[in-house]
Formats: structure tokens, C-alpha cells, sequence
């Protein structure tokens, strides 16, 4: 796939001087909106997760007209609510040494160097407010006897920021947001569409003025202006077919976007979570996350021996290899997500894995059991354990847990500025969709906050300043018309084909292909390889694709169809974006760039920069955006 | 060609569906037009029915001290108060506390069994009950079954009309010649009447306690053994008496 | 494993619909009953055929979308599992399954086993919430909260808003779904000053929406997939007795 450079982005929009006023030195430098106009202001929010929701609440609430959309039946059901494990907050309640600047040290250095600093900044300081705001709202967190809120530790970090509803953090939060967005429904503010799906953007006049949505219920396409239009449509995971992420999520809005003109930043960059219940047949249609949390007591184990195929508890202590606590003595089983999933692919290529197809690895509670007692382990983990055992049908109290690692979070996304606006004027994109704070590599409990930043904090200080500095004047029509038209050709063709294919089945192939040649480990020969199979298999889609139905009506098989299309489209640029970056960093692991030890090797003199694409019918232009580091310095990640 | 769109209502009037009809709650109606309202309803009227049920028995109960004694209590609850007040007003007072008691219950459960028919009007073609179906199929036709069994009753003991010892007759014979062993259908007919009475408080009454608010988890099994306790109270206090009759011991 | 399944076919919401039987043969006992249904809707796709339209989003029973009466039962006979999270290894090789959609007068049917449940989002827009507009709120440690209140109204707050116990009454009521909400909003010391008025208005619109009353039968707790306790209701109760008395 050809590429050319384009001019290098020098101007994020982050004020500058000391760190710690930056956010302050926006707010204030921000233009406000005068009450009365803003109910004449119309935004349109697409998605209702955490980022979405929020935001959508925050502005009705600010007293802007908006519309929501999302593609479930409630916004209730966005896959935020499938979160597990926390949220952190730098609210140091703990007095164990947290503070913001440690949150924000933490996230740069877990992030591989490649997030900007100012916008981590920025999340860390909000996080305080997020969990006042949540607690509010009637978020029941753990707490202590003392009526305190209990915190954790999670995903390696070594205070206990993480704050935390059972194993379900993430539900507890959506709900918050929800409801506070139901508050606005019955105020009138938001006007709720569900059932509906964005499938063009409007831009008018070089700004983002509206979306073109198909109503999949009735089929029928409509057309939603508004002054600014914010994408809070999640990551892309599910370009992998087989991912943590709920089977509806796609990446069709960011993508149409993209094709409209916002850059799409850092595309290769993604999260693979190595706590994931394995792959159990052909027909798997999705991954299940359990919780990071259980590796603070399971501990993480093969045979010693490969192709072992006794069960496990005849396998002696001496036969065993604690391999996580041997390679990484200091942080053992509670390394970063991409080094313990690495770790887990290593051991199981030596042949060493377990279980079906020898892809899995124990998570080993008979420790933890013997050491607490099964009353203990059972008040800690005893949702994640039967969820465990409705899915396999085994009992992880008795044998270990089988995992391994599955596509969990895609750190890249739509590029935005410090504001949160993509390269389209008017266009925000929040929470996962966007890829600004972490980098290559998120650190648990972070999506949540970053979500919940964007939307209750974040985006409703910047979109106001664009919205006073308007009007922007009238929508053309014709930009309209033509996106309406653009997206019915689509739908159309797609009918069209009548080929002997299911969407299903091109998606699942596509995403076997992104998983042995663009997943956890990555090298120019395989990335090459899939670079030159994805455009035989999108023709082949185009011409052989059955789609069964009509388009005036509830189809799900056209809504895949569609949305395997476009995973087509950002799949070749996922290859080529990695391709291009021939270091490892974070979640992107490139074998060809490894230290003696077999570990990450970054490349700072070359990539210490975001790589944004541009779209081009005649191929990606890519622009480089400097990262610099003025307050964390550089260095290269160890946990051992 | 650029459309003129207005600043503010933005929204372009292409395809905008219909805005769907919301339900909103009737302004005023009140209370008692509420499902909830009428589950209050259903669960203080029958607590007057319960209340009622626990002195007939022990009224019931008189039988065994001497038909004298029985007669006895019939006619003080009778004199009641007087002469305070005229003959019978007491009890009458009673009666139709009673009997508005009954009719508000039954247009409540009727009210609310209407409303869940309209809330379901396309049925399962297979359906199975996971709560065991108890409460589901005693209350609605027990309670039928009970208002028929009340009908006979009154026709029975009260008014005397299908009685072999006829309404000029003292509540004493009444009962003991209607339990006649000669007429062992009449208490088989009893028999089964009361246990449905029983069966029926069993969730009716840890349903009042749930409908009022008072149950909880701590409290939850201390009225469910308190519902049960009382369903057995009665249905044993109920049914000594005619059985006791029928068999001879009361004569 | 081969089974019968007996599905409802409802082409749209004026169709009348119709119970229609389909074979699949080859089911692996470790496939999900929606992966089951997937397998079944590849072939209906390729030979022509309309697939079965269902709802399903996260597909590890947290979204609350997925939602089928299984063989009578709402989510299936297996206890404290969405439909997404059931297994075929429960089911008997040469099995007859039925399978239905909510059948609720407010959930009416959008296509074969998909359901409107808008009805739902409107009685906690009615007020389940607290009102606290962003950036409002307090330091979160400036109100203690006992950790039973915390943990109780965690309990009440787990609701999927799945429908399913609404589609197991016998009454059609959506009285539990509404009791969740209340009791998790009434435990904590943030939802008082609502408190009254919140249970007044939620009530009020569950009726308005046409679901049925509660009897207490309890139907709804035994196939909730989160378990939420029946006494969320009496706690429902209790306030809306006390905001129609004030």
C-alpha cells in the first residue's frame, strides 16, 4: 500500500507554561456562551458509553439542544457497562504517596512514551472531580467499615488508586451517566434516537455540520444538522472478529469520519488483555474478559515440560514455571497488560500452553485458597469465578483457570487536538474513539477515567469555545444530498451482490488474518502479508458478499455487512500504520526491534512521534506529530 | 445552491420520524387508581378479614364449652354495647365494615387481574413457572373458589336457609345439626373451603406484609413463618369444630 | 448434538407471527445458545432464508440486550444467566427447544424475538436519578456511607435492565425493574431528597406504560439474571406509601 508524507503537525492547541496550569489557562482562555443562545445551539453526540453519555448529559444539562444516538436499543447497553475493574482517581485518600503528578507520571510511562503530556496532565487532574461527580450520582463504590470509599491497586500500579464497584465498575458508572442523561431526555434538552446508526458525516463548508443516520428499525435514512457533531463511538477491536468488545461495536463512524478528513492517529496501536477465557471452537463469537484483578492472587503458570498434557493438579510444584514471577521477579504476576499477554504468546509458541489447541496458560488460585481461606477468595472473586464456570463449565476453585491473552482496547483512534477536535473544525471525538491520552498502551482502570474526563470535564469547555466563536452560517445542501446518496450507493451495492458468503464469514476470516499478522506480535514479513491479502479479501467481499433482506427494515445482516466493510478499509491502514513504525512500543510489538531479553525495544530518535494518517483516495498521507517530554523522562520500561 | 436552514433548529425536516406517543401518568386519578393503590387496598381489606377470621374461630371455639356457651356468645355479640346503643348495632357496624372489606378486595383483585391481562395479551406457548406457580394459581381462583364457599356458608350458618335446623333456630343447632355425620358432604365441602382459606393467607398475607412495606431482608423470614403460622392457627381452629361434630365428639 | 427449536417468526410489528421449527444439527456443548442461533443464521442467510432477528450486544450478560423466553423460561432454566451466557451443555442431546420473545403489552414485538423496551428508559427518565449536574458535586469522602447502605444498594443496582422479569410475571409487571432503581437510589444518603418523589413518579409511569401489577409471586427474582431481591419491591412500597401520604 503506498503512502506519502504529508507537513508535520507543530500545533496541538495546549497552552503552554507550567504543566499544571495548563488546564486552568484553557478554561479561562475558553469563550463562553451566552445562556440564552445556547438552547439555539444544536451538538449531536453519536454513542452513549461513558464519554458519550457524559457528555451528552453534561451539555443538555449546560442547557445546549442536543441529539443523542446510539446503535442499541437504550443507551444503557453501550459496552462501557462491561468495564470490570476500576476507575482510577489521584485522590491519594490512601496517604500512599499518590498524587496527581504520579498519576500522571504513571500513565506517560505505562503509555511507552507516546502519549502528550499536557493531555495526561489533564486526565489526572480531572480524576479527582469524575469520582466526586459519581459518588454523587449515587455510584455505589466499595467501601470500608468507616463508610469511606475503599480503593485498589490494579493493573500494576503500585498505590491503591483504584476505585471500584465489585467486578463491576463500568456498569455502576454507565448507569450514572445514563441516568443523568434520562434526567435530560425528560428535560427536554437531549432528544434520544436509538435504534440508529451513524453512517456519513456532514461537512459543510470544512466544518462537520451533521451525520447521515439509518433508523434500523424502519430502515429509513435521516439527516441531523447541527452546529458541532461529537464521536463517542468507542474502539475498533472488533476489526480482530474475535475481541473483548460487545459484538456490535464497530468501526463505522470514526472510519466514515476519516473518510471525510479527521486524521486517524496511532491505528496499530492495540491493547491485547492477557486475562481473557480462551477460544473454544469455530464458532466463538466472542471473547470474555476476566477481570485484571485476579492476577493480584491467581498466579500465572505452564508445564515446564512441553505438549504436558497431564491435568494440571498432577503436575507437580518442580514441573511447574511460574514464568511471569521468574522473568519478572520485582512485579511478577502483576506486570503491564502488553508484557504478561507477550508472555503468555512466548510460553504457548515454545509449546508449553495448555488446553485446547495448547493456547491458554493457568491462573492458579490454590495458593491464594490455601493462603485466605475459599471464604476470602470467594468474597473477592466470586462473581468473576462463576462467571468463569458458566462459560467453561469448569471450577476454578478446584482446577486452575485457563486464559489467554484476546484483543481488548484500541489505544488509536481519531486524531484531536488539546480540545478534543479532530482535524474537521466542529468534530469532537471523545473517550475511546479518540487517541489521545495513553499512548501505546493503556493501563487498567484508565479507559473508565478517560471516558468520564472527556465527557463530564473535558469536551464541555472546549466545545463551547468553538460553538461561541460561531455561527458558522448555513448548511450547504448539497453536502447533504451527497452524503445521503453516498451512503444510500452504499447500502445498495452491498443488496446488490447476492454473492455465497455471509458477512460473518468474511469478518471472521479478515480477523484471523489482523490476529496472526497484526496482533500481539508484529514483523515486516507478516504485516507485508496481510497488506497484500486484505485487498484480494475486500474484493472478494465486494463481489461474492450475501446480504439477505431488504434495506426497509430491521436487517441485521445489512448492519454487518456494512460494518465489515469498513473494517476492511481500517485494517489495511492498522498493517500499514505498523509497518511504517518499525519500533516496539507498548502494545505494539514489532519482532524485528526486541532487546537481548526479548523485551520492547523503542526507537525514540524515529518514532517519538503520533502517527496521524490523512485520508486520500489515492492513499494515506501520514503526518507526524512530535511528542515531546518536558517533565517525564524517557526510558525504557523495565519491570523486572 | 445553499438551503436556507434556520440557526437553531437546525435539523433538517427530511425523514424525521413521527415522534412516538410517550405515556405519561394520569394527572390526577390518585391513589387508589394506582396498581400499587389497589394492592394497598387488597392488602388492608384483607387484614380486616383476617382480623375478622381470628374471632369467629375463637368464637367457633365456644362450641366445645356447651352449646349454652356458644349461644351465649352469638347473643353478646348481638347486645353488644347495649343499651348504649340499639340491639344488633355493633354488629351490624361490623357486618358492613366487613362486607365493604370484601367488595373492595374482590375490585381490587378483579381491577388488577384485568390490568394484567391487557399487560399480556399474546400468551407464552410455553411457559413454566420458576417460583413454583404457588401464589400465581391459589390467589386469583382460590379466592373465587373462597367467595363461593362464603355464599353457602352464610346461606348455611347464618341465614339458616339450606340448614336442616332452619333460620328460627339457635346458632348453636345450626352448626351442630349442619355438621350432622348424616351430612358428612357439607364438611367435607368445609374442610376443603378452609384449606383453600389457608393456602390462600399463606401468600396473602406475606403479600400485605410486602405490599405495606414492611417486609425486608432481615425481617422477610420472620413474616413469611408468621403468615404461614397464622394460615395454620386458623385452619385448624376452623376445623375442629365441624370435624369434632361430625364425628361425635360434640354433640 | 442435533436439536428442534420451535422459534417465533414475527416479520414486523403488525405481522401476526407464527411458531416456526428449524433443526440444527452438530451443536458443540460449549457453544452459547446465541452462538448456536448464529450457526443457524449462517445457513438461513445463504439458503435465502430471513435470519432470526434477536437482540445481543456485549454478549457476556452486563449490556441487557439479549433476552429470549427458552423452553418457558425467561434467559432459560439455568439460574442467574442471560441468554448470552447460557450454554448448550445444559441442553439434552435431541432436544425440542422453544423460543419466544418478551411477551409484554409495553415490549411490543419489533421483529421475531427483538422487543421494544423504550418503556423502560421512560420510567427512569420519570426519576430515577439524582440530580446533580456535573462539576456540582462535593469532595466524594465529605458524606460517609455505611458499607451495608453501600453494599445493599449495590446489590439493588446490579439491574441489567433486561426485561427479563417482566416477561416471567404473570402480571406483566415491571415491578422489580422499577424496585432496583428505587432501592438503590433510596439506601444512599445521596438519593434522599428525591427520595419520596422519585418513588411517586417511577411508580406512576410503570403504570402509565401499561405493565401489569405486582402480586408478589415472585416469578420475576427467580429468573433475574443479577438476582435482585423481591424485598426491593416492598422497599418500592414503603415509599410510594409515604409520598402519597405526605
Amino acid at each position: 500500500m503506498k503512502y506519502t508524507e504529508g507537513p508535520e503537525i507543530r500545533d496541538t492547541k495546549a497552552p503552554s507554561g507550567p504543566i499544571e496550569d495548563r488546564w486552568e489557562k484553557r478554561k479561562f482562555s475558553a469563550k463562553l456562551v451566552n445562556p440564552a443562545n445556547k438552547r439555539k445551539l444544536n451538538v449531536i453526540v453519536v454513542g452513549t458509553g461513558l464519554a458519550g453519555g457524559s457528555a451528552a448529559a453534561t451539555l443538555g444539562e449546560l442547557g445546549y439542544n442536543v441529539k443523542s444516538f446510539c446503535y442499541q436499543d437504550s443507551p444503557r447497553r453501550a459496552h462501557s457497562i462491561a468495564a470490570q475493574g476500576g476507575i482510577n482517581a489521584a485522590k491519594n485518600y490512601r496517604g500512599d504517596g499518590d498524587s496527581i503528578y504520579r498519576l500522571f507520571y504513571d500513565t506517560v510511562k505505562g503509555g511507552d512514551f507516546r502519549a502528550r503530556e499536557s493531555n495526561v496532565y489533564r486526565l489526572a487532574q480531572v480524576s479527582v472531580n469524575i469520582i466526586d461527580q459519581a459518588v454523587a450520582q449515587g455510584v455505589p463504590f466499595a467501601r470500608e467499615y468507616g463508610g469511606l470509599l475503599d480503593t485498589r491497586s490494579f493493573g500494576g500500579a503500585q498505590v491503591s488508586r483504584t476505585f471500584y464497584a465489585r467486578g463491576q465498575t463500568g456498569q455502576q458508572l454507565l448507569l450514572g451517566a445514563y441516568q443523568a442523561l434520562e434526567r435530560q431526555v425528560a428535560a427536554g434538552t437531549v432528544e434520544m434516537h436509538t435504534r440508529h446508526e451513524m453512517l456519513d458525516l456532514i461537512v459543510s463548508d470544512g466544518r462537520a455540520r451533521g451525520i447521515i443516520v439509518r433508523d434500523m428499525v424502519t430502515g429509513e435514512i435521516e439527516r441531523h444538522l447541527a452546529d458541532a457533531v461529537v464521536l463517542a463511538t468507542g474502539g475498533y477491536g472488533n476489526v480482530f472478529f474475535l475481541s473483548t468488545n460487545a459484538k456490535g461495536c464497530n468501526t463505522t463512524a470514526i472510519w466514515r469520519a476519516h473518510e471525510r478528513g479527521a486524521y486517524f492517529a496511532n491505528p496499530c496501536y492495540t491493547q491485547i488483555h492477557p486475562t481473557c477465557i480462551p477460544v473454544s471452537g469455530e464458532y466463538q463469537s466472542k471473547l470474555t474478559l476476566m477481570s485484571e484483578s485476579l492476577r493480584n492472587d491467581g498466579r500465572v503458570w505452564v508445564p515446564l515440560r512441553k505438549n504436558d498434557d497431564r491435568a494440571p493438579g498432577d503436575i507437580p510444584e518442580d514441573e511447574r514455571d511460574y514464568y511471569l514471577e521468574r522473568i519478572y521477579p520485582s512485579f511478577g504476576n502483576l506486570v503491564p497488560r502488553d508484557i504478561a499477554s507477550r508472555a503468555a504468546k512466548n510460553v504457548c509458541d515454545e509449546g508449553r500452553g495448555v488446553g485446547p489447541g495448547g493456547l491458554g496458560v493457568y491462573l492458579d488460585f490454590r495458593d491464594a485458597i490455601n493462603r485466605l481461606g475459599r471464604d476470602a477468595v470467594e468474597k473477592k472473586y466470586g462473581n468473576l469465578f462463576e462467571m468463569y464456570e458458566r462459560i467453561t463449565g469448569e471450577n476454578p476453585y478446584d482446577v486452575p483457570m485457563r486464559i489467554y491473552p484476546a484483543v481488548h482496547y484500541t489505544m488509536g483512534g481519531l486524531w484531536v487536538d488539546y480540545d478534543l477536535q479532530s482535524t474537521i473544525p466542529g468534530l469532537f471525538v471523545i473517550g475511546e474513539a479518540n487517541f489521545s491520552d495513553h499512548g501505546a498502551n493503556r493501563l487498567g482502570a484508565s479507559a473508565l477515567m478517560q471516558g468520564l474526563a472527556d465527557g463530564y470535564f473535558v469536551l464541555p469547555t472546549t466545545i463551547g469555545d468553538y460553538l461561541a466563536n460561531g455561527p458558522y452560517g448555513d448548511v450547504d445542501e448539497e453536502a447533504v444530498a451527497e452524503a445521503e446518496i453516498k451512503v444510500r450507493t452504499k447500502i445498495d451495492r452491498l443488496l446488490a451482490v447476492n454473492g455465497t458468503r455471509t458477512p460473518d464469514s468474511f469478518h471472521r476470516e479478515l480477523g484471523k488474518l489482523m490476529w496472526d499478522y497484526c496482533g500481539m506480535e508484529r514483523t515486516e514479513e507478516s504485516l507485508r502479508k496481510a497488506l497484500e491479502r486484505i485487498p484480494e479479501l475486500r474484493e472478494e467481499f465486494w463481489q461474492n458478499v450475501k446480504v439477505s433482506g431488504t434495506a426497509e427494515e430491521l436487517n441485521q445482516v445489512l448492519e454487518k455487512a456494512g460494518r465489515v466493510a469498513d473494517f476492511f478499509d481500517l485494517a489495511e491502514l492498522m498493517c500499514l500504520d505498523a509497518l511504517v513504525r518499525t519500533e516496539s512500543c507498548g502494545g505494539h510489538f514489532r519482532a524485528e526491534s526486541q532487546d537481548a531479553d526479548g523485551e520492547a525495544l523503542r526507537d525514540d530518535e524515529n518514532f517519538a512521534h503520533v502517527s496521524a494518517w490523512e485520508y486520500s483516495p489515492d492513499g494515506p498521507i501520514l503526518h507526524k506529530e512530535p511528542l515531546e517530554y518536558e517533565y517525564v523522562k524517557m526510558t525504557q520500561r523495565s519491570y523486572k | 445552491m445553499t438551503a436556507t436552514i434556520e440557526r437553531g433548529s437546525a435539523t433538517a425536516p427530511v425523514n424525521t420520524p413521527a415522534s412516538k406517543k410517550t405515556p405519561t401518568p394520569k394527572k390526577q386519578g390518585g391513589f387508589l387508581t394506582s396498581s400499587n393503590g389497589k394492592k394497598v387496598v387488597m392488602a388492608v381489606t384483607g387484614a380486616v378479614m383476617v382480623s375478622f377470621l381470628v374471632l369467629h374461630m375463637l368464637g367457633n371455639l365456644k362450641i366445645f364449652f356447651g352449646r349454652e356457651s356458644f349461644n351465649e356468645y352469638a347473643h353478646w355479640l348481638r347486645t353488644l354495647l347495649e343499651p348504649f346503643v340499639p340491639y344488633r348495632t355493633v354488629l351490624t357496624i361490623l357486618e358492613i365494615g366487613l362486607v365493604v372489606s370484601v367488595v373492595l378486595h374482590m375490585w381490587a383483585a378483579i381491577s388488577l387481574s384485568r390490568r394484567a391481562g391487557k399487560a399480556r395479551p399474546v400468551k407464552y406457548v410455553a411457559k413454566k413457572s420458576q417460583a413454583n406457580g404457588y401464589a400465581t394459581h391459589i390467589m386469583r381462583w382460590g379466592g373465587v373458589t373462597i367467595a363461593l364457599f362464603v355464599i353457602w356458608h352464610l346461606l348455611d350458618l347464618t341465614f339458616g336457609v339450606v340448614n336442616p335446623a332452619g333460620y328460627n333456630s339457635s346458632p348453636a343447632d345450626r352448626m351442630i345439626d349442619g355438621f350432622d355425620p348424616s351430612r358428612w358432604w357439607v364438611t367435607l365441602v368445609y374442610v376443603v373451603a378452609v384449606v383453600m382459606v389457608g393456602l390462600h393467607l399463606r401468600h396473602g398475607v406475606w403479600s400485605a406484609f410486602q405490599t405495606l412495606g414492611w417486609a425486608n431482608k432481615d425481617r422477610n423470614k420472620a413474616l413469611r413463618a408468621t403468615a404461614g403460622l397464622l394460615s395454620i392457627v386458623l385452619v385448624l381452629g376452623f376445623l375442629v369444630p365441624p370435624l369434632a361434630i361430625t364425628f361425635g365428639v360434640v354433640k | 448434538m442435533n436439536l428442534t427449536l420451535r422459534v417465533w417468526r414475527q416479520s414486523g410489528p403488525t405481522d401476526k407471527g407464527r411458531m416456526v421449527t428449524y433443526k440444527v444439527e452438530d451443536v458443540s456443548p460449549d457453544m452459547s445458545f446465541l452462538e448456536m442461533l448464529d450457526v443457524l443464521n449462517e445457513k438461513l442467510i445463504l439458503e435465502g432464508d430471513d435470519p432470526i432477528a434477536f437482540d445481543h450486544d456485549c454478549r457476556e450478560g452486563i449490556c441487557g440486550m439479549c433476552g429470549m423466553v427458552i423452553n418457558g423460561v425467561a434467559h432459560g432454566e439455568q439460574r442467574a444467566t442471560t441468554t448470552c451466557q447460557l450454554h448448550m451443555r445444559h441442553f439434552e442431546d435431541g432436544a425440542e427447544i422453544t423460543i419466544e420473545p418478551w411477551r409484554a403489552a409495553p415490549f411490543p414485538v419489533v421483529k421475531d424475538l427483538v422487543v421494544d423496551r423504550s418503556a423502560f428508559d421512560r420510567i427512569i427518565q420519570a426519576g430515577g436519578f439524582v440530580s446533580v449536574p456535573a462539576g456540582s458535586a462535593p469532595d466524594a469522602h465529605s458524606v460517609p456511607v455505611r458499607k451495608e447502605d453501600a453494599d445493599a444498594a449495590f446489590d439493588a443496582a446490579t439491574c441489567i435492565g433486561c426485561g427479563a422479569c417482566v416477561a416471567a410475571c404473570p402480571n406483566g409487571s415491571a415491578s422489580l425493574f422499577t424496585a432496583a432503581k428505587i432501592t438503590h437510589l433510596s439506601l444512599l444518603p445521596q438519593g434522599q431528597p428525591e427520595r419520596l418523589s422519585r418513588a411517586k413518579a417511577m411508580v406512576d409511569q410503570m403504570d402509565a406504560e401499561g405493565f401489569g401489577g405486582c402480586t408478589n409471586t415472585g416469578e420475576c427474582t427467580a429468573v433475574c439474571p443479577k438476582g435482585i431481591p423481591l424485598d426491593t419491591i416492598a422497599r418500592m412500597n414503603s415509599d410510594y406509601l409515604k409520598a402519597n401520604a405526605k
